[in-house]
């Protein structure tokens, strides 16, 4: 089976975010294997355990994102992609990567690709489906269980809570929502095998890719923290009293009646 | 000063000349592999050990085992394991990050660590072939768990008056090994147990024991103050029928053993002690951030402030001066050929280079631990004194430290008493040196230090090596060999030792990523050493006036006293104001950052 999985370089869950000038400072952050693509990868593996094949692991970066590439290999994928976006001048968005994505696949013969739900950063949940859309390929997105028989794949799938069962069929790509698996920890033979194994750089412009063409189509104005927590209120009086001042704090200050 | 390039690499060898920035080795030179291990280790325990914390200090030791064999899986057993014996094989960085990293297990990380280290280390460094093959596999996988029994009811420190006892049989088959062995961590659950006994009531020598052989049995749970989490029972060994086979080593070569495997063990508490203590600052820093007091947090108050920037800075010199010791072992069995390199005993004998490194490691490292404990507690104010704050057990667990793996006050005596074995050997040209000095002592003329950071810090340096020679030489010179019995002159003249290697570990490592990066990057880094500078020149000071005083009197004591003047005259550092600074990024950030 040919196994693909997409991934993304993201921020350290834990990290504090400091924005500065409508920027995220990055300066001395830790950074991560997207949460969502480590279920990617797990089902990748455990797909590749039962049926054989071969793990490709793909993300769209700059050399940096080799590190998370390399923890990937260390999880178990057998080989890595970096799309190289360092020389690109033009602004990037979600379009841009689908755009970057769909080129380099055109020339794959995936049977499978497994994405992440969405990127603990900006949550968007947008590249995977634009794949699939580019690639014209059978896609389900927030699975949490995946069986495959021969070309036909049985799949549960998360509906805010409640659970749809989708059949559908090979070539496919798959979302994955957290219940899907327990990750693996990269194993330290894992670690130290990775090292060895193929890592390889496709500058994006060698994907026969016009720069204004695969341009963002849309710019982010501004960028801000949510408001800080104030103090809290204690309204005092009879339990009736107590109500109406709620309710009237919620049409004129909270305004959301 | 001879400024020979082998004294470096030398154990001890720093004491007697200049060591500079690229010798080295420091957490900024490691490699991606080294940082994936480290996360793996800290996935691993944050994700599976930390949250059964509950069930592990209630002394439920199938979770213990379960724990170990998940490790096992994942590698973490098998880090100092050569391959060909179904370990890893890694080097020795890796193997300090995986125990850094343990540490955060609480008392779990007794149980890894009694495994991989005193209880496997004794069949990978001094193990036949048959041995070897025979045991590591299972005990780098952690199918099998190992234990180390040396101590005894009336042999602690001085372990060679064991009282256990070996026996041959008439057949010529087995040893009959009779005794009680005390404190031995893991017993609860252990496959195999290290014990050491004397054949014949004399000859000390050291024996694979299996838990199923006729005649071994384990003593109830001890009820200790800390580190509850980990098994600690009585060997008890009653004609237990040892396979003659299972000799580890030579007859009556035991000692080499222990004191082999002690220097290690010694080694990984220092590495232990580096994780709890930055464990300590974190926690310390988000309950200073969280607490309220009379309106605003505690954290803005200076008194708390400083607490927390001289736990930091004492856990930054604590840290460079482990992992330059890690790289002194790396660099030291490189230089092995690869045959001699599987020739455990060769491998032993390239860390036992480092005894007086290691002895350093281990009781700056337990003492920082408990100094950085005892703050965090301090910090926590009333709810550090209660069970489900974090820092009450860390302070429990911390004290343990400064008594096993031979007691502080043992490792200090080591020190000095290695360097003067040393002396005598040939091996360190610690006489020559001192006697260098005494005439070149009269005529020295005070330096000024240039204006770039960390100059005033390295004269100074330079310069607190002198005290060790002078305090150290006159001491030799005086009491020669009853200088034994002058205890108290051998503990400030380990302290000052200590306090030296840790200085010049936290100057090389700034320097060395101030030479890559740039002063204002390194910022940090400058304010720690330079913190921590001062106030290890003060100790030193003080130890060397109080050693003068107790050994010299009239002239040549108001002498000796003003060389000491001389030699430690500097600019004293605003160290309030450093820390001031200091504590502010710690806070920021809520953890040990540098």
């Amino acid at each position: 089976m040919n196994i693909f999985v997409l991934m993304k370089r993201t921020f350290d869950t834990e990290e504090k975010i400091i924005i500065e000038n409508g920027r995220i400072d990055e300066e001395g952050a830790e950074f991560i294997v997207n949460p969502y693509d480590e279920y990617a990868l797990e089902e990748a593996i455990v797909l590749k355990e039962a049926h054989g094949g071969e793990i490709t692991v793909v993300t769209v970066g700059e050399e940096e994102a080799e590190k998370e590439l390399r923890t990937a290999l260390a999880m178990g994928a057998d080989k890595a992609v970096l799309l190289n976006m360092e020389d690109m001048d033009e602004a990037i968005d979600h379009y841009t990567i689908g755009e970057v994505l769909t080129a380099y696949f055109k020339d794959q013969e995936a049977d499978i690709i497994l994405g992440g739900n969405v990127a603990v950063d900006d949550g968007a949940g947008q590249v995977a489906s634009r794949l699939a859309e580019g690639l014209q390929m059978n896609q389900v997105t927030t699975i949490t269980k995946l069986d495959i028989e021969g070309t036909k794949v049985t799949i549960e799938r998360d509906v805010e809570g409640d659970v749809e069962i989708v059949e559908t069929s090979l070539p496919l790509l798959v979302t994955c929502q957290q219940g899907l698996n327990d990750p693996r920890y990269p194993s330290l033979p894992g670690i130290m095998k990775a090292k060895k194994k193929p890592l390889e750089t496709i500058d994006f412009d060698d994907l026969d890719l016009d720069e204004e063409e695969i341009a963002a189509k849309t710019t982010t104005t501004d960028r801000f923290l949510p408001p800080e927590k104030g103090a809290g209120k204690i309204l005092e009086g009879s339990t009736e009293s107590q109500a109406q001042q709620l309710v009237e704090l919620l049409k004129s200050e909270a305004k959301v009646i | 000063m001879s400024s020979t390039i082998e004294l470096h690499t030398k154990g001890g060898g720093f004491l007697l000349g200049e060591v500079t920035a690229d010798q080295v080795f420091t957490p900024e030179d490691f490699t991606d592999e080294h940082k994936m291990i480290a996360k793996t280790t800290e996935d691993f325990v944050v994700g599976k050990v930390v949250p059964e914390t509950e069930k592990l200090e209630n002394h439920q030791f199938d979770v213990s085992r379960r724990l170990l064999t998940q490790a096992g899986e994942l590698g973490l057993l098998g880090a100092d394991v050569p391959e060909k014996y179904g370990g890893i094989g890694l080097d020795k960085i890796s193997s300090t990050l995986i125990t850094e990293k343990f540490s955060r297990a609480g008392s779990f990380s007794l149980s890894q660590g009694a495994h991989v280290g005193i209880g496997s280390l004794p069949i990978v460094f001094f193990g036949n072939e048959e041995q070897k093959s025979k045991y590591l596999p299972d005990l780098a996988t952690g199918t099998k768990i190992a234990a180390y029994a040396l101590t005894e009811p009336s042999s602690g420190s001085d372990a060679l008056g064991a009282k256990t006892t070996a026996v041959l049989n008439d057949a010529g088959t087995h040893y009959k090994l009779t005794g009680e062995k005390q404190w031995i961590t893991n017993s609860a659950f252990a496959d195999v147990f290290i014990v050491y006994a004397k054949i014949d009531g004399e000859h000390f020598s050291a024996f694979i024991v299996d838990r199923e052989i006729e005649g071994v049995s384990t003593g109830p749970e001890e009820k200790k103050m800390g580190i509850k989490g980990s098994s600690t029972r009585t060997l008890i060994l009653d004609n237990a029928h040892v396979p003659k086979e299972n000799l580890l080593g030579e007859a009556g070569r035991g000692h080499i053993i222990a004191f082999n495997i002690l220097n290690v063990g010694r080694y990984k508490l220092g590495v232990g002690c580096v994780g709890g203590s930055k464990r300590g600052i974190e926690l310390s820093a988000k309950y200073a951030n969280e607490r309220k007091q009379f309106k605003v947090p505690i954290a803005s108050f200076r008194g708390i402030q400083e607490k927390l920037a001289t736990m930091a800075s004492e856990t930054y010199a604590l840290e460079s001066s482990i992992y330059r010791t890690g790289g002194l072992f790396e660099e030291q069995l490189g230089r092995l050929s690869e045959t001699e390199q599987e020739d455990g005993g060769k491998v032993a004998g390239a860390i036992a280079e480092y005894a007086i490194e290691c002895s350093l490691n281990k009781f700056y490292g337990s003492e920082t631990l408990d100094y950085v404990v005892d703050e965090a507690v301090q910090i926590h104010g009333g709810y550090g004194f209660m069970a489900e704050y974090e820092v009450e057990r860390a302070y429990r667990d911390s004290r343990i430290n400064r008594i096993f793996e031979g007691t502080n006050e043992i490792n200090r005596l080591l020190v000095p008493g290695t360097i003067m074995r040393k002396a005598m050997k040939g091996e360190l040209p610690f006489l020559e040196e001192a006697k260098k000095l005494q005439s070149e002592i009269m005529s020295m003329m005070p330096e000024e230090p240039g204006s770039e950071p960390l100059e005033q810090e390295k004269m100074l340096l330079k310069n607190l090596k002198k005290v060790f020679l002078l305090v150290s030489g006159s001491a030799a010179q005086k009491y020669g060999k009853g200088l034994d019995q002058e205890q108290e002159l051998l503990f400030n003249s380990a302290d000052i030792v200590s306090d030296i290697y840790s200085m010049e570990s936290a100057i090389l490592r700034t320097e060395k990523a101030m030479n890559k990066n740039g002063a204002e990057k390194e910022n940090m880094k400058i304010m720690l050493t330079q913190v921590f500078c001062q106030e290890a020149v003060n100790r030193i000071e003080a130890h060397a006036k109080e050693s003068i005083i107790h050994m010299e009197e009239g002239d040549s004591l108001r002498t000796m006293l003003s060389i000491l003047r001389k030699l430690t005259r500097h600019t004293p550092t605003d160290v309030i104001r450093i820390k001031r600074t200091i504590a502010e990024k710690v806070l920021k950030e809520e953890r040990y950052v540098i």
